[in-house]
């Protein structure tokens, strides 16, 4: 538990020694913003409610948070601190598990500094403010299957922009297996049961229910194994690299 | 304290390393040469536990390196090729890292890294971020956090790569006096520091050990070992070719033992057969061997045929 936590400390720290961080901080607030209040008609919709927030995370974490997962293990591997890293009294599944948490951490970060938007939405309204906290968790969840991802990604490649470039090309897959068009071209001409199951595999079907304020088992163990099964295999891809 | 029996490691069709087996005992500082691309790097990742063997066993300090890897990696400090660090850290930084990651809390984490700063001159740049250090600071830093929770077993992948004269001097130095009470390994392909640091040295060729002993053993294996050179006003090379066979050199003679086992003798044959002819010596001297002449002959054929 200990090195996770000194992993995790570093790690995390060396997000906030770079620009990387407040360059990150700065456009994922901006972004959120736009996409809430102009994009998202935030006013126009006339209700309290945050869907005009956290309908827009799917996409805006495909380009966010890859760029904050790229660097984990590919930057490890350019400078050859993996190999020092991997040496010291740990395992490499303490490494994995230390990176991901500090990320997720970062993340969270990001996700928690937008809370003038409840804010904002408890002035003009009365919002369901349970149904929003459960849309924060739903979104770091999110966050946190995409950042595993990236990981995995990550651990593929000593360079970031490859990384970044093949965990959006993934992340994709994931939203657009339950995106509205994509479902509605498939209903055309595959089976509604061929169609629920593809849906399935969608981060954005699993994301609805936590925005309506439903924290369904279902959800979070797909979130959940999501994370898991992306973890495993970047522990598998670390071992496929030592072993030559 | 270190044990590697039969020691395999396979890329593809590939034997980076390829059967080797020795041993390092405490006191002992091995110097482990080889031209590049020998498996040098490649078995120091083995000991180290970065990369599994494909077949055969590494043992430190009585833990086997793949079945107990965390008991081996604590008796172990590793400087990785170049010196690999954390540009962003400071030297503070990295130093404190290490040392967590490696148990030490508190006030026994802060009495390492004195130590260690202490050890390696790092205390003008303590404060600095590792990315604006030079080469040679960077290096000892790298050492510094090997050095941290003071290691049984010491494993450096070229420590004196790019530094210059004085900071290799001091390296060395380092290493002798370190490898006092620790089994020292590592890598280098300048000659002279085999004689500046090691009490024993391998030379490995294509992943196989071609030649393992002291620096005087290894030397003893030069084709110039034994040789006596005489520059004698009036020597004729008849004379000489009773004693050895005799190469002609520029105003001197080179006389090769016909028995490396009795070189003793061929200098006295030497001095006997001037002073019975007369001539007047203006130089003789016998040769100790080169270590870079060994080098060559037991690694270049194969490089050439490469």
């Amino acid at each position: 538990m200990k090195p996770i936590l000194t992993i995790a400390k570093r790690e995390l720290a060396s997000y906030f020694t770079s620009p990387v961080a407040y360059v990150f901080l700065v456009i994922f607030l901006l972004l959120t913003g736009f996409f809430t209040f102009t994009a998202g008609n935030f006013f126009e919709r006339g209700e309290a409610s945050l869907a005009a927030f956290f309908g827009w995370h799917p996409w805006l974490y495909l380009v966010l948070v890859p760029a904050v997962g790229m660097r984990l293990w590919a930057e490890e591997r350019r400078s050859g601190t993996l190999e020092l890293l991997l040496t010291m009294p740990i395992t490499p599944w303490q490494a994995i598990i230390a990176k991901f948490i500090a990320s997720w951490a970062f993340l969270a970060v990001a996700l928690g500094l937008t809370f003038p938007t409840v804010i904002t939405a408890n002035i003009l309204g009365d919002p369901d403010n349970g149904q929003i906290l459960a849309g924060y968790l739903g979104s770091l969840l999110l966050a946190g299957a995409y950042l595993a991802i990236a990981c995995m990604t990550s651990a593929m490649t000593r360079n970031q922009v490859v990384a970044f470039i093949l965990s959006v090309v993934l992340c994709l897959f994931l939203i657009l297996a339950g995106f509205n068009p994509v479902t509605d071209l498939l209903t055309r001409w595959a089976s509604p049961a061929l169609v629920d199951t593809v849906a399935a595999f969608s981060v954005v079907t699993h994301f609805d229910g936590f925005q309506r304020g439903v924290i369904d088992l279902r959800d979070l163990v797909f979130f959940l194994s999501v994370i898991g099964f992306a973890l495993f295999a970047t522990g598998i891809i670390i071992r496929g690299h030592r072993a030559g | 304290m270190i044990k590697i029996d039969r020691l395999v490691k396979a890329f593809g069709p590939k034997r980076a390393v390829d059967d080797i087996s020795f041993t390092v005992e405490r006191g002992e500082v091995l110097g482990f040469l080889g031209p590049n691309g020998a498996g040098k790097s490649t078995t120091m990742r083995m000991i180290t536990g970065f990369m599994p063997p494909t077949a055969g066993s590494v043992t430190v300090g009585g833990y086997d390196v793949v079945e107990s890897p965390l008991e081996a990696k604590r008796l172990i400090g590793y400087l990785p090729e170049n010196a690999a660090a954390y540009p962003d850290m400071t030297v503070k930084g990295f130093l404190d890292f290490a040392a967590e990651l490696r148990g030490l809390e508190g006030q026994a984490r802060r009495k390492a890294v004195q130590r260690v700063v202490e050890l390696c001159f790092l205390d003008s740049v303590l404060h600095q971020s590792i990315d604006t250090l030079s080469k040679g600071y960077r290096h000892r830093t790298c050492l510094a956090q090997a050095l941290i929770h003071d290691p049984d077993v010491l494993i450096m992948d070229e420590p004196t790569d790019g530094l210059d004269p004085n900071q290799k001097h001091e390296v060395r130095n380092l290493i002798r006096k370190l490898g006092k009470n620790k089994a020292i390994v590592f890598s280098t392909h300048i000659l002279e520091e085999v004689d500046a640091a090691c009490t024993r040295a391998i030379i490995i060729d294509r992943g196989r050990i071609v030649a393992n002993g002291t620096p005087e053993e290894l030397r003893g294996m030069s084709e110039l070992a034994g040789a006596v050179t005489l520059s004698a006003h009036g020597a004729t090379e008849e004379k000489l070719a009773a004693l050895g066979r005799v190469e002609r050199l520029d105003g001197a003679f080179r006389i090769y033992p016909r028995d490396k086992a009795r070189a003793a003798e061929l200098a006295q044959g030497i001095v006997e057969l001037v002073s019975r002819e007369g001539w007047k010596v203006e130089g003789m001297y016998s040769e100790v061997g080169q270590l870079d002449e060994v080098f060559r002959r037991i690694t270049l054929p194969d490089t050439v045929k490469r």
